[in-house]
Formats: C-alpha cells, sequence, structure tokens
C-alpha cells in the first residue's frame, strides 16, 4: 500500500532537487518519444537543453535567451503577486498587447524627434496601457463584484481587435506603401530599446524584469503590502480580521501586473520586435501564467523557471531545424516538461508512505 | 445598408451551430467546477477530441464512431489532469495551463497525416413534416443529432444537479471538500469522474468543430474556443440553463456581427469584431448583482491526511 | 575581441568553412509562419521545399522551422540557420521582412529571399505571386454563373494583397455581368475555420451564390456544399476534394518552380537580389482544374483570360477604371503599375462598403 504523507513542513532538500528529477524524467520520456518519431533522442535532447547553453553557437544563443526570457518573468512577476492573494489576472497577454500600442504610439507621436525624453516617456506611456487595461476587470471586480478571471480573459481578445486595427489604421507606417504595421523603431535611435551591450541581449526589459524580481522580493518579505497580499491568499477571513482592505489590494495586484505586462510590450516593441504589427502579440501573457507557477509564485522561482521556459523554445527550434523535429513533438515535450515538473512537486510536500497507515 | 438581406430564421439557426461545441465544452466543465475543480485544460482536450473523432471518422466511416472516440480521448487526456491534481497534488491552473499545451502538440503529431481530407457526413435530421414548417421548421427540427445531444445534455445536467442525490454529492464535495470527507464521501472519486465527464464533453465539442461545423481537420482548429467556454461558466454561474443562454449568446453575437458586415451596416469592422467579447463584459457586470458564487473550494486540492 | 565583432567574425569564419567544406551540398533553410499542416499557405511553400529536395536529391540539404512568430523569433530562427550553415533561406511571411533585413547584414555571404515584401538588399530577394491574375478567371467564371447577382466573398485583413484580390475579382464579374453585386465579410483573423465557416454560412443566407474567399480553410466549401445550389473556389491548395461541385476551379500557390529556379542560382553561383512578381505565365500562381459543372463557354471565356494574361497580351487591370469615389484611376487602355498594385488601399468603383481602416 503507497500512501502519501504531508510532511510537517516543506522538505527544502527535495524542493531544490524536485526540477532536477523533472527535468531527467522529461528527458526519459522525451527521448522516447523521438525515438518513437524516428529521430534521435539523445542527439535531440542534447539540442535542446545543451546546445543553447555549451553548443558551438551559444555565444548567440545565450543572449537570445534573455530576450525571450525577460518578457516572461516581468509578467509572471506581476501576476504571482495577485496569483498569492487569489487575484486571477489571466488577461496579461491584453494587457502586454496595450502597453506595446500605447508605448509606441506615445513615441510615435513625437517622430522623427530626436529628443532624449521620448524614450522614458514611451516607457511610462507603455506602462500605462498595460494599467489601465487591467483596471477595468479592477473596477468592476470592487464596483460591482463582477469576476476578473472572465473580464480580463475577454479583454485579451478586443486588444487583438484593436492590435489588428492600429496596424493598419492609426499607425501604420505612412511609408510602408500601404501595407499593415508600424514604423520600425529600431531604426529610430530615440525610441530603440536597444542593447545596452552589443552582443549580450541586454537590454531594458531585461532590466526591468531584473529589478521586478528584486522589487517583488521585498515586497512579499519585508513590506507590509506584502504581507497582507501573502495573508489574503492563505487565510482570507484573517486579512479581514487583520485590517486589509480588499478593494485597494485589488486594484494594487491587478494594476501592478497589468504595468509590468505593459512594460513589457513596451520594451519588446521598441526593442526586438521593433515594430506595432497585427501579430505582434507571440502569447508572452499566457506562458507567463505557466512561468508563474512553475516558479511557485516565488520571485527567484521564476526567474528560473522564465529561463528554462526561454531555454526550451530556443532549443526546440534548434531541434526543429537541425533535426526536423516537428513542432508538434515540441509542444508535447514542453507540455511533459510541465507535467512533471508539477507532479514531482509533490515530494516537496508529501512523503511517500509505504505501509499501512499508523493510527494517529 | 441592405437590413433585410438578413433572414431572421436562418440567423436563430446558425447560431444554435455555431453555439453548440462552446455549449457542450462549457456544460462539462461547468460539473467539472460544481466539483470544485478548476480544469483550464478545456482547449487542449477539445482540440485532441477534434482529431481523434476526425480521424475515427475517417477511418471507419462514421461520425458516430468518431463523437464516441472524441469523448473517449477527450476524457482520456482529462486522466492526466486528474492524476497530476488529485493524487499528485498539482496546481490546478499550472495544470490546466500545461494540459493545454500538450493537448495542442499532440493533436498536432496525431492529425499529421489528415490534412485535407473530407470526413464522412452527418446528415442532419429531417422530420416530414416537422422540419418543412415555416419558421420553427429550421430553428428547432432541422439540425444535426449532435445540436440535440447538447441541449438534452444541459437538461441532464441541471437534473441531476438540482434533484439527483449525485448532484447533492457533486455540489457538497464542490462546497467543502473537507466536511463531505468526514461525512464519508470519496472526494478524490466524484472529484475524478467530474473530471472526467469535463474531458468527455469538451473532447465532444472539439469533434463537433472537426466533424459537422467547419468540417475539416487543421492544427490548432479550435483557435480559442476552449477558452470562451471556461468564460462560460463564469458568465453561467455554474448554472446549466445560463450556460447554454449564454453559448447562444455568444455563438448569436459573433453570426450577427458578420450578418451585419455582409449587410453593409456603416459600423467600423473592426468594432463589430470585438462586440461578442465586449456585449460578454457588460451582460456580465449587469448579471454580477446575482451574488450566487463560485463552489466555494474551487481550484483547492484535497488531501485526506488531515 | 570584442564581443560586438565576435557574432560578425564567427559567421564570416563560418561562411568560409561552408565555402570550402560544403562545396558538394548546398543547404536551404525555410521559415515557416503556420504549421506545415495548415493545408494551405504553409503547407504550399513546404510542397515547395519538397520539390527542391526531389529536384537536386543529394545536392542540396533542405531544412525548414514552421510555427515561427513573426518579431524577434524569426529573427533567432533565421540567425540559427545561417550559423548553421545554410547558403539560402528562403522567409515565407511578410512580418518576416524586417528581420530578415537585420540578419542580412550580418551575414553577407548567405542569400536571403522574402516572400511578398518590398525591401531588398544585396543578399535579399523579394518574390511574391500575381493571384490578382487568378482573381480575374474566378470573377470571370462567377460573373457567369451567378444567378442571384450576389458573390460572396471572405477577406482576412484588409490589406493591399487581399484589396487586389476583391478589385480583380469584381471587375471581371462586372465585365460579364453588369448587374453583379459583391458583400464582402472580412474575419479579422488569418485562421479560424470556424469563424470562416460562419462567414460563410452569413453570405448564403444572405443570397449569394458564389463564394470567393481569401482564406485557407475547406471551412466555406463545406458550407458551401451543405447549402447546395452554391459554387466556390479552392484558396491557396486546390481543394479537389469538394470538386466538381460546390468548388468549380482554384487559385493554387505553386512556389515549386522559383525555389527550384533559385536554388540553382545559388548552386551555379548566379544569384542575384531581383524582385520577382511572377503569375499565371511562370506557373507561380496555378488555376486549378475548372469542373464539368460549369458550362463549356463559360469555361472557354476563363481559359482565353488565363491564357490572355499568361502570354502578357491582358492585364487584369486595364483602363477606364475608376476608383470607388468616382475619380478617375485609370485611362481607356492604360494598365496598373506594379507599385500602385502593390500598395493598393482602395476599391474600385462599383463595390459597396467602406475597407475598414
Amino acid at each position: 500500500m503507497i500512501r502519501l504523507e504531508k510532511r510537517p513542513q516543506p522538505s527544502r532538500a527535495w524542493s531544490m532537487a524536485t526540477p532536477l528529477v523533472a527535468v531527467i524524467a522529461t528527458m526519459i520520456v522525451g527521448g522516447l518519444l523521438f525515438a518513437a518519431l524516428g529521430k534521435p533522442p539523445v542527439e535531440a535532447i542534447r539540442t535542446i537543453f545543451w546546445e543553447p547553453l555549451f553548443g558551438e553557437f551559444s555565444f548567440y544563443y545565450r543572449p537570445q535567451l534573455l530576450v525571450k526570457g525577460a518578457p516572461l518573468v516581468l509578467i509572471a512577476i506581476g501576476l504571482s503577486l495577485g496569483f498569492r492573494a487569489g487575484i486571477w489576472n489571466i488577461g496579461a497577454e491584453g494587457q502586454y498587447i496595450m502597453g506595446a500600442i500605447f508605448g509606441a504610439g506615445a513615441g510615435l507621436a513625437f517622430y522623427p524627434s530626436e529628443s532624449f525624453l521620448i524614450f522614458p516617456f514611451m516607457v511610462l506611456a507603455g506602462a500605462f496601457g498595460g494599467w489601465i487595461w487591467a483596471m477595468i476587470p479592477a473596477v468592476l471586480k470592487t464596483r460591482f463584484g463582477t469576476n476578473e478571471i472572465l473580464v480580463s480573459l475577454m479583454l485579451v481578445y478586443v486588444a487583438e481587435q484593436f492590435l489588428a486595427s492600429v496596424s493598419l489604421g492609426l499607425l501604420k507606417n505612412p511609408e510602408g506603401f500601404g501595407f499593415p504595421g508600424s514604423r520600425n523603431l529600431q531604426s529610430w535611435d530615440a525610441a530603440h530599446n536597444a542593447e545596452l551591450i552589443a552582443g549580450t541581449g541586454m537590454h531594458w526589459g531585461v532590466v526591468a524584469a531584473l529589478i521586478a524580481v528584486i522589487f517583488a522580493y521585498v515586497l512579499l518579505n519585508r513590506h507590509m503590502t506584502g504581507y497582507h497580499i501573502r495573508l489574503t491568499g492563505e487565510a482570507p477571513r484573517a486579512a479581514k480580521f487583520a485590517g486589509v482592505n480588499p478593494t485597494r489590494l485589488v486594484l494594487f495586484c491587478l494594476g501592478t501586473s497589468g504595468a509590468l505586462a505593459g512594460l513589457a510590450g513596451l520594451f519588446e516593441v521598441s526593442g526586438p520586435s521593433g515594430q506595432i504589427s497585427i501579430d505582434f502579440n507571440v502569447g508572452y501573457g499566457f506562458t507567463a501564467i505557466i512561468v508563474a507557477f512553475l516558479g511557485r509564485l516565488h520571485p527567484v522561482g521564476i526567474l528560473l523557471a522564465g529561463g528554462l521556459m526561454a531555454l526550451t523554445y530556443i532549443g526546440g527550434d534548434i531541434a526543429q531545424s537541425n533535426l526536423q523535429l516537428p513542432a508538434a513533438a515540441i509542444q508535447v515535450f514542453q507540455g511533459m516538461l510541465l507535467f512533471f515538473l508539477l507532479a514531482f512537486d509533490l515530494l516537496t510536500n508529501f512523503r511517500i508512505a509505504i505501509g499501512k497507515p499508523e493510527v494517529a | 445598408m441592405d437590413l433585410s438581406a438578413i433572414n431572421p430564421v436562418l440567423l436563430i439557426a446558425s447560431l444554435m451551430v455555431a453555439a453548440t461545441p462552446l455549449l457542450l465544452a462549457a456544460i462539462g466543465e461547468l460539473v467539472v467546477e460544481k466539483a470544485g475543480v478548476l480544469n483550464l485544460g478545456v482547449e487542449g482536450m477539445m482540440i485532441v477530441g477534434a482529431i481523434a473523432g476526425f480521424a475515427t471518422a475517417v477511418e471507419s466511416g462514421s461520425p458516430f464512431f468518431g463523437f464516441i472516440a472524441a469523448a473517449i480521448a477527450g476524457a482520456a487526456l482529462s486522466i492526466l489532469f486528474a492524476i497530476l491534481t488529485q493524487f499528485a497534488q498539482a496546481n490546478q491552473v499550472a495544470s490546466g495551463l500545461s494540459l493545454t499545451l500538450f493537448g495542442l502538440g499532440l493533436s498536432a503529431l496525431m492529425g499529421q497525416s489528415y490534412v485535407g481530407i473530407k470526413p464522412p457526413q452527418m446528415g442532419d435530421i429531417h422530420i416530414p413534416v416537422l422540419s418543412d414548417l415555416p419558421v420553427v421548421g429550421p430553428i428547432l427540427f432541422g439540425h444535426d443529432i449532435i445540436l440535440y445531444f447538447g441541449i438534452a445534455l444541459t437538461a441532464a445536467v441541471w437534473w441531476m444537479l438540482k434533484y439527483s442525490r449525485l448532484g447533492l454529492v457533486l455540489r457538497a464535495v464542490g462546497e467543502n471538500h473537507d466536511a463531505a470527507h468526514a461525512l464519508g464521501y470519496k472526494v478524490l472519486k466524484i472529484r475524478l469522474l467530474a473530471i472526467m465527464f469535463g474531458g468527455a464533453c469538451a473532447g465532444l465539442g472539439g469533434a463537433y468543430i472537426s466533424l459537422i461545423r467547419v468540417p475539416q481537420w487543421t492544427e490548432g482548429m479550435t483557435a480559442g474556443i476552449g477558452w470562451i467556454a471556461l468564460a462560460l461558466v463564469v458568465f453561467a454561474s455554474w448554472k446549466p440553463w445560463r450556460a447554454l443562454l449564454g453559448a447562444y449568446l455568444f455563438g448569436g453575437v459573433t453570426v450577427v456581427q458578420l450578418n451585419l458586415q455582409a449587410a453593409g451596416v456603416a459600423i467600423p469592422v473592426e468594432y463589430l469584431a470585438m462586440s461578442p467579447y465586449l456585449i460578454t463584459i457588460i451582460v456580465l457586470v449587469i448579471l454580477s448583482a446575482d451574488k450566487s458564487s463560485a463552489p466555494a473550494s474551487l481550484g483547492r486540492n484535497f488531501h485526506a491526511s488531515r | 575581441m570584442k564581443l560586438t565583432n565576435l557574432l560578425t567574425s564567427a559567421a564570416v569564419a563560418l561562411g568560409l568553412a561552408a565555402g570550402a567544406a560544403m562545396a558538394d551540398t548546398t543547404k536551404v533553410g525555410f521559415v515557416y509562419v503556420g504549421p506545415v499542416g495548415d493545408g494551405g499557405w504553409t503547407y504550399e511553400h513546404d510542397q515547395g521545399r519538397k520539390a527542391v529536395e526531389a529536384e537536386f536529391g543529394d545536392q542540396v540539404e533542405t531544412v525548414y522551422v514552421e510555427n515561427v512568430a513573426e518579431g524577434p523569433d524569426a529573427e533567432r530562427v533565421m540567425t540559427q540557420m545561417a550559423l548553421e550553415g545554410a547558403d539560402l533561406i528562403f522567409t515565407t511571411s511578410f512580418g518576416y521582412m524586417d528581420p530578415t533585413i537585420n540578419v542580412a547584414k550580418k551575414f553577407p555571404n548567405v542569400k536571403f529571399e522574402h516572400a511578398t515584401g518590398y525591401k531588398r538588399a544585396d543578399n535579399v530577394s523579394t518574390y511574391s505571386a500575381r493571384f490578382y491574375e487568378g482573381r480575374a478567371v474566378q470573377g470571370t467564371i462567377a460573373g457567369h454563373m451567378t444567378e442571384s447577382n450576389i458573390i460572396g466573398y471572405i477577406g482576412s485583413y484588409p490589406i493591399p494583397e487581399v484589396i487586389r484580390g476583391i478589385n480583380s475579382a469584381y471587375l471581371h464579374a462586372k465585365k460579364v455581368n453588369p448587374d453583379v453585386q459583391f458583400k464582402i465579410v472580412w474575419a479579422f483573423t488569418w485562421f479560424d475555420p470556424a469563424k470562416e465557416a460562419d462567414a460563410a454560412k452569413v453570405l448564403i443566407e444572405q443570397g449569394a451564390d458564389v463564394i470567393l474567399q481569401h482564406t485557407d480553410s475547406t471551412a466555406p466549401q463545406a458550407a458551401a456544399q451543405a447549402a447546395g445550389n452554391v459554387i466556390t473556389f479552392g484558396q491557396a491548395s486546390d481543394m479537389s476534394e469538394y470538386a466538381p461541385k460546390p468548388r468549380v476551379s482554384s487559385i493554387i500557390d505553386d512556389w515549386a518552380p522559383y525555389y527550384i529556379a533559385r536554388t540553382k542560382a545559388v548552386i551555379d553561383g548566379t544569384w542575384e537580389s531581383v524582385d520577382t512578381w511572377d503569375g499565371i505565365g511562370a506557373g507561380m500562381v496555378g488555376i486549378g482544374e475548372i469542373s464539368d459543372v460549369v458550362p463549356a463557354d463559360v469555361k472557354a471565356a476563363a481559359l482565353a483570360i488565363k491564357d490572355a494574361q499568361a502570354n502578357g497580351t491582358y492585364h487584369a487591370f486595364t483602363g477606364p477604371i475608376n476608383k470607388q469615389d468616382g475619380s478617375a484611376w485609370l485611362a481607356e487602355g492604360e494598365t496598373a503599375d506594379d507599385g500602385t498594385l502593390a500598395g493598393m488601399n482602395f476599391y474600385v468603383e462599383g463595390i459597396e462598403g467602406d475597407i475598414p481602416q
């Protein structure tokens, strides 16, 4: 008889070891999948995990890990605050889009000025765009008790339509021969979120992600608001007695996550992506939800989880190209990795006991 | 502009078709959530149902077998979710999202050799006199059998939740799993069954898209319908008839906006395209006066050791 | 060595190494925006890739990455292919334009081919297909075949490519049937079969008995078949599984001849940066077999339009043509220049409704 026994305290050792165990398990099962598809399993696994970090061209892929991981971490940090307090913003994708539109729009209004104030102004506008989009579910929730999950999700689709609309109209590049999409901000120095040190992938979005990690860590561990967030999530009734103002908490959590998602969108549109286009968003807002939970809603965990997700994306693309693995196989592989990470997390909080339960 | 070009009878008939996959998936998820489990993997289960149903229908030549296979496939995938959340105590939100990612990939792998094939057709039921009646004929009596099944399922779930003992137990588990456990109900078993039911329904919804509504197989063809179904459950405040209403409303707004476009109504198209989502939000705000809230244990895991 | 120089020098070193070691095999990369199983746009590009493999056998090695999002992901995938020694890279979506230019700057020895864009460089060619020529054939058939005089058109997004197709189809339908009316529905999505099915049903319910589509799924075909007396045209691929009815003909994207020619140019060392915009004549736009549902005289008229465009004696946009607002665009006998066509953002006279802005 195999049973689960709850540990009196989460095991620190297992907490560190489970991700490794999960990755190894994924390698084994994933290898079997690749073999079943007629691809060399060891080579495939090596390509996904090793190639981007230590392979021949890692000088190029390592910076790309930062580029891919930064928006995920930035958004996930914001989401994790709300998730801890039981406030479910699943519309970060929409806030990401609106941040990009507001930020790029604010900049393009001054085209072709070369003022050094333009980029900071765009950053503010980007954060504002994400914030205001998140305020819609926040205000509806606090005023009318409307469920924020649904409203924030619906607003993603609205934002996507709006994105298409501005790509075809308001922000369309006047010199683009009628094609959709805005001017490319990469070729406009005042608005370009360039690499801070060339060749490192380090742009303002990466810096912002790192600052957000520290900010969240300090907030949760050293600050009253952080305490309120944790209390509300763990014991809502006690929070009420402790004088937590739920309205303010909702506004704070949704607002912060919206602003951070908006920032991620702005840094992306002004940097790696360069322009507003119909297909500007690539699902960072949804992937970040997974990243937040993989990181167990802990700032440092999120940082690591964001890096791991970025690694599988980049390694997956390399495996597609070098080994002709179908994209679908990579997706299944990623899904399995998540399953194993989640499943083995069990060992942190429970121990597996064999034999009959003791009578308490 | 020529509004007379819009035929309200045909409009209602086609919105019923547009709403059916949503309704099937939403009813399944509603039962899951009533049992206190939040499975965000609906999209993944739908798409796997879509390809499993399509492939089976093509191989066997029978759409009926296709639907059965879709339900089985959806339920099978949901067991994965159940293992993670009910036995391994993993976080439900993250597990559900992972399930969607996994399902999208798996369906694409399964469907590689089914691109560009026409599936066997499922005929509409044609009841001699009734189907030929004006107005009510096309609306009520001219559809395929799965559409009626969706409505019947809604009624059955409503009755089950409201009047049957099973419904009572299900709600008890969803409201307070510790108390239900203390009363001697098998919390995990009930939740497992609810999750499988949800998976089977999502699978059917997916197959409705690939076998009847579209019908073809292409990767990613559910295109977000699973997410809308999730939203619908909240919209319906966990009441089956309201899920039906919500599905028709949502399907309806989409069909109406396309109708208005075709009739040349001078509202900018992008705003029409946004309208289903905006209208859902507005209705939601109006309905939030209704304080019937989510099952109290929704999204929380249960372990019997305490 | 500075980090800045690392990438470029590595690339150069590789380029040299590639030149020496891979003299016998030419590596050709393809970057796809959708899955190869989409049955439409990406599927047809992948057919082109397979044709290259079949043509050259061991002389070439082809690689592809599917589902590549536009933006930084595309840039990374292209860089990765170039680093891994690709000699020629086809980037097959409009949104890959700026990433292609960026990567091409870093790898001067690698040749790039960008589909449907307008930015070129010494090592970047562009190519696109004159699908509007195929639309002229469709319009001719549609104008003859419609009995309700209502033709439904499902557009994806209002971009020049789609607008050009609508105009071309309309002009030629109008030419053979002055009473014809176009109902246009914008799906505002590239890909959503369920929505395409709804759009087709709506158009049919509003009286259309011919459906033209600029979206890639077969959903409108199935809707037309269910409705009965409606005809359609295959889009991107032949969609012959719906022939002979509702599908009476099709526009097929056939990239194979171009891909083979460009790969051959790289092998022979004769590759140059060019701007290719080919139509029916060069075989880039294929017209699927016109089925027997179409009467013989209509079929002959359609084939005449097709042949005249193929041998260059007829241009789909030949004046007199006015813009929608009634202002003159092309004078009698004048043909449209490629620049205006490429960025077309207006309807021609007679089409009702506004282009969404």
